[in-house]
């Protein structure tokens, strides 16, 4: 159809829309009052049920891990379209292409921060259930590190850092081993994800049962999934097409 | 509810609008980062430090760079005869 | 006054549907998308938030501190990072389409009239 008929379209949807969404939204509770108990049963029994001192880690890594698999699954669905989806080039090609950052003060400093950024991102995944932090953010921590050596170095040293098969397998062991210990979970103890390993002490590393292992595997995961996209963006820019085969 | 939070739900609100009206993919994605920006203090200020860590992680560089390769892309292609 | 947090979701999910339907570019439909997007963590946090209540990470707080709902929060940080990788599809669909049709306009692809 026509833009001005999608417009209109659009408007008179648009304002059937907000009619509802404004109804819908004046019969929640008002904000500050949550009243739902699941939230303050889980804020009570948490700590005590699975000694992590996180809380929203345990949440995300134990009660609704069947979610995060799901989130993680989609997150290497997506990675693998996009990876399909833009073109193939071959390594040495790849390799060839020099764009090394002139200004030395950027590659002092910017190198020099990739030993803190990753050492900070891998705190970032290791303490996640017990300060705030976690897989999903240390991993795209990790994944940014990468991105900080292209952007302070050259895309050479980058693409040597991030070999494609190294980083396709971290993928597939991240995302193959969260489901495994779920599967572990079932076999051992009769739910799927429900927890096998012993609880350790609160506030240390060894906290949790198997919320550090699914913790690790989602971090790995995330990583790799991220470093390949970043991988496959920065190829698609930074190296000349081919000139295209007469067919 | 307190001032800092109205003040933050205000600015999520006006900067989120800029965003959807700044038409050009090169100056939206600097408006997206202050979006971002935003909405990190406003999910710090509604107590959720791992929401918070999470999205300043992938707003200030996977967004960003994303969009900026996907503009440089087109600027390529635009400029090949 | 109390519900105005909720309406600010609506508004923002409302206008990124109207960057959606009214863009010219494909590269700011995909922003637009996660605008749209952003608008339901602010609604989830929104709901889950307790007046006077502390963050949910008994670290150094003894339990039974009022604390904010913690399961939104796990809900809302996996979505985060997996919105990043969505839209960096959409991006490589959109250069696809791009480099087969030569324009970024999403008006001039037959395929997605009506």
């Amino acid at each position: 159809m026509t833009r001005p008929a999608r417009l209109g379209l659009f408007g008179v949807g648009a304002l059937g829309l907000a009619a509802l969404l404004v109804r819908a939204v004046g019969g929640l509770h008002g904000f500050g009052g949550y009243p739902g108990p699941y939230g303050f049963v889980l804020a009570q029994a948490a700590l005590g049920e699975r000694h992590a001192a996180n809380i929203v880690a345990s949440v995300v890594y134990d009660y609704r891990a069947l979610d995060t698999m799901g989130e993680e699954l989609i997150l290497f669905a997506a990675v693998t379209g996009v990876a399909l989806l833009l073109r193939q080039q071959s390594p040495e090609r790849a390799a060839r292409r020099e764009d090394a950052v002139r200004s030395d003060a950027v590659r002092f400093f910017g190198l020099g921060a990739v030993g803190a950024a990753a050492l900070l991102g891998l705190l970032t995944i290791a303490y996640g259930y017990v300060t705030p932090g976690g897989g999903f953010q240390g991993g795209v921590f990790v994944a940014a590190t990468f991105a900080l050596v292209w952007a302070a170095g050259s895309y050479r040293l980058f693409h040597h850092l991030t070999p494609e098969p190294l980083v396709d397998l971290a993928e597939g062991l991240g995302a193959g081993g969260f489901v495994v210990i779920g599967l572990v979970g079932l076999i051992a103890s009769g739910s799927l994800f429900e927890n096998f390993l012993p609880l350790g002490t609160i506030n240390t590393l060894l906290s949790g049962g198997q919320i550090a292992l699914l913790n690790w595997a989602a971090g790995l995961e995330v990583a790799a999934a991220t470093t390949l996209l970043f991988a496959k963006f920065l190829e698609d820019v930074m190296v000349p097409e081919e000139e295209e085969k007469p067919a | 509810m307190i001032p800092l939070q109205i003040v933050s739900f205000a600015l999520v609100t006006i900067t989120g609008t800029a965003v959807v009206l700044t038409r050009d993919p090169l100056r939206q994605a600097v408006v997206n980062g202050f979006f971002g920006l935003t909405l990190v203090v406003l999910f710090l200020v509604l107590q959720a430090p791992d929401v918070a860590i999470s999205a300043i992680v992938v707003e200030s560089v996977a967004f960003p760079l994303i969009l900026l390769v996907a503009v440089a892309n087109e600027r390529r292609r635009e400029g090949e005869p | 006054m109390s519900h105005a947090p909720y309406v600010v979701a609506a508004w923002l999910f409302l206008a990124g549907i109207y960057g959606v339907v009214t863009s010219r570019n494909m590269i700011h439909l995909a922003v637009c998308m996660a605008v749209t997007q952003s608008s339901t963590y602010v609604l989830l946090l929104a709901i889950g938030y307790v007046d006077g209540g502390t963050a949910p990470i008994y670290r150094d707080i003894p339990v039974g501190t009022k604390v904010v709902d913690p399961v939104v929060p796990a809900l809302v940080l996996t979505d985060i990072v997996v919105s990043v990788t969505l839209t960096a599809l959409v991006l490589t669909l959109a250069s696809r389409a791009h480099a087969s049709k030569g324009t970024m306009d999403p008006d001039a692809l037959p395929e997605l009239k009506g």
